[in-house]
């Protein structure tokens, strides 16, 4: 396709507090439902909006459920109200709010904050190579603004992925992931914050810019797809009984070769990389993810087209 | 200054999801298990304690309120009901196991592990100046280790006890530098306590001592209380570096900066540390000074 055409994108969400103690997107969004004057844009209407309420009170990830696993057709659907995990009565309350797909009300475009505890610079997580809009934004993104050249990476993740399952069932058209890190849970970091805030500005820009007519020509972009979890290494009772080696921390985006230092047991033991060529791993050492049993996921480098876009 | 054999507690988990800690004394734990299924003969003069096991389990600060500040006289020999916060119970429980101060069979000295998001390094934090256990621990650990040694006499606590703070690491993660500080952190103490219980003579001397002064707060929004601003880009992690008046504090989220308005320069430290939010907490500050450790110590 050498010109993809979309509709405008009218409406744009921005996502904060999806996961309560992951502190720029609550306080970014907090801060633009006071005062939206910073994400307007000509003939955008943007709305800034806190996802899980009750996990930000608490500054906790989730109060029943993880709210970015929510969002699958059969709890969107599933009946009982009052009774259901609160993260599946949220799911539902934000697809009558934003969605659902294919109405005339959906959002077109959906931004949610997240951060990590991993060293992974500004992170775009896209759903799928074919996402066009996502990686021009991308382009214009670091092309505009140098300082986030090297920084602002984008992930193309494993297919049962959070943001898959919201873009299927919430979103006509882009829902865009933006991962920020490194950044504790509950901490407020002023350069973590001011990242994100510089990357929102030039998104909706990128927006204006290409409701207004702009054409943006075929370009190409570096992408990291996602290849599988790693685990940490656990005993016959599934304790943990290794770290995350400190060759390998805050690697995140290097190239991890076959051989290289990956774990370290607490009794000083290295255990090595067995696979079987250059990976480049990411999320590693993410405090929300012992639970999910995933010490880091591993990546390949790609070079994506996207082609050119404008306005249809 | 006489003392008989020193009997010391290790404690990790007093904060659910600080992690170096946890699992530093599970791995000793099980070091332990070994030797004694080795059946080697060994004094007993170290306990190793998890002490918050619920907050554990859940990968939290605390369940229902902070275990750290349930250890003094009043919470300690106060009324209880049943349905008083678990940490209220777990503290009696770890009282008597470790023996309230004085009464035979108590532990000399408690050593509680700790991880802060704040860039400290090894801190250890002594509840008096006057502690001359402590002081000489820290007189020790000063020799080997790069380390900064906090007096915070504001927390009464009913045993002597020293905590060892290591960041910078998040809540709920292990990072292997932090770990392998805080286990040779651990291991030094615990070499000093079996060099002095097999006689050793401790001489008198300096050690180098920040004594907090105050804490402050965030700027705050007067009606929801949310903070206002971040700490400045110039402050975050320059724990221990001396903050002069008019030195960069904070970053309001328009940009704005304030400054430091005091009118003598201080130490900070805990400077963004996530557990403060909720106890009004920015960062600390503190003064140095060099501080007499003038007791000669031997065991008798």
């Amino acid at each position: 396709v050498s010109l993809a055409r979309f509709d405008e994108a009218r409406r744009v969400a921005i996502f904060g507090g999806t996961h309560g103690n992951e502190m720029s997107g609550v306080t970014l969004v907090n801060l633009w439902v006071k005062n939206g004057s910073e994400i307007q844009r000509k003939m955008v209407d943007t709305k800034p909006f806190i996802t899980n309420p009750r996990a930000v009170e608490k500054c906790t990830r989730y109060v029943d459920t993880d709210l970015n696993r929510a969002f699958t057709p059969e709890n969107l659907s599933a009946l009982g109200e009052g009774d259901l995990p609160y993260e599946v009565q949220r799911a539902q309350e934000i697809n009558r709010i934003f969605g659902p797909k294919g109405s005339p009300e959906a959002y077109d475009v959906i931004f949610d904050l997240h951060n990590t505890t991993s060293n992974m610079g500004c992170t775009l997580i896209l759903e799928s190579s074919k996402d066009y809009f996502n990686l021009q934004m991308m382009n214009y993104i670091k092309v505009t603004d140098i300082r986030l050249k090297s920084l602002l990476k984008a992930s193309i993740q494993l297919v049962e992925c959070c943001f898959t399952s919201v873009n299927i069932v919430l979103c006509d058209w882009f829902i865009a992931g933006l991962e920020v890190g490194p950044q504790p849970q509950g901490v407020l970091r002023s350069n973590i914050f001011e990242a994100m805030r510089v990357i929102l500005k030039h998104a909706l820009d990128f927006i204006e810019l290409f409701n207004e007519g702009v054409e943006f020509p075929t370009c190409t972009v570096e992408v990291f797809r996602v290849l599988e979890r790693i685990d940490y290494p656990r005993d016959a009772n599934g304790n943990i009984i290794a770290m995350v080696h400190p060759n390998l921390q805050d690697g995140d985006w290097e190239p991890l070769n076959p051989g290289d230092p990956m774990f370290l047991t607490f009794d000083g033991k290295t255990l090595h990389y067995q696979g079987s060529g250059t990976i480049y791993p990411t999320f590693i050492n993410e405090a929300a993810y012992y639970e999910k049993q995933q010490a880091f996921v591993t990546t390949r480098r790609e070079t994506l087209v996207a082609s050119a876009i404008r306005k249809a | 200054m006489l003392q008989c054999y020193i009997y010391i507690a290790v404690c990790g988990g007093t904060h659910g999801n600080e992690l170096s800690g946890v699992y530093l004394v599970r791995e000793l734990l099980k070091a332990k298990d070994i030797v004694m299924e080795e059946e080697r003969e060994e004094p007993a003069s170290v306990l190793m304690v998890l002490a918050n096991p619920r907050a554990m389990q859940q990968c939290r600060r605390y369940v229902d309120t902070d275990l750290n500040r349930c250890f003094t006289h009043a919470t300690l020999n106060g009324p209880i009901s049943d349905s008083a916060p678990y940490e209220m119970t777990r503290s009696r429980e770890l009282n008597a196991m470790l023996g309230p101060k004085g009464s035979p069979g108590a532990v000399d000295l408690v050593c509680d592990l700790h991880n802060t998001t704040a860039n400290m390094g090894l801190c250890l934090i002594a509840y008096s100046d006057c502690d001359w256990i402590c002081l000489h621990i820290f007189k020790h650990l000063q020799l080997s280790l790069a380390c900064w040694i906090i007096c915070d006499a504001c927390l009464l606590k009913n045993t002597f006890s020293v905590a060892m703070e290591i960041g910078p690491q998040p809540h709920g993660v292990v990072r292997s530098n932090i770990y392998t500080a805080m286990k040779d952190g651990v291991q030094h103490m615990l070499d000093w306590v079996r060099l002095f219980n097999s006689g050793t003579i401790f001489e008198a001397g300096f050690v180098d001592v920040f004594t907090i002064v105050k804490n402050i707060d965030y700027p705050r929004d007067s009606e929801t209380h949310n903070i206002t601003a971040t700490i400045h880009p110039q402050l975050q992690d320059r724990d221990f570096l001396l903050l002069h008046p008019d030195d960069a504090l904070f970053q309001t989220f328009s940009g704005e900066t304030l400054r430091y308005k005091g009118n003598e320069p201080l130490y900070p430290f805990f400077v963004n540390e996530c557990a403060y939010y909720e106890k009004g907490i920015a960062l600390g500050f503190g003064k140095h000074s060099e501080t007499d450790v003038n007791y000669i110590l031997f065991c008798c």
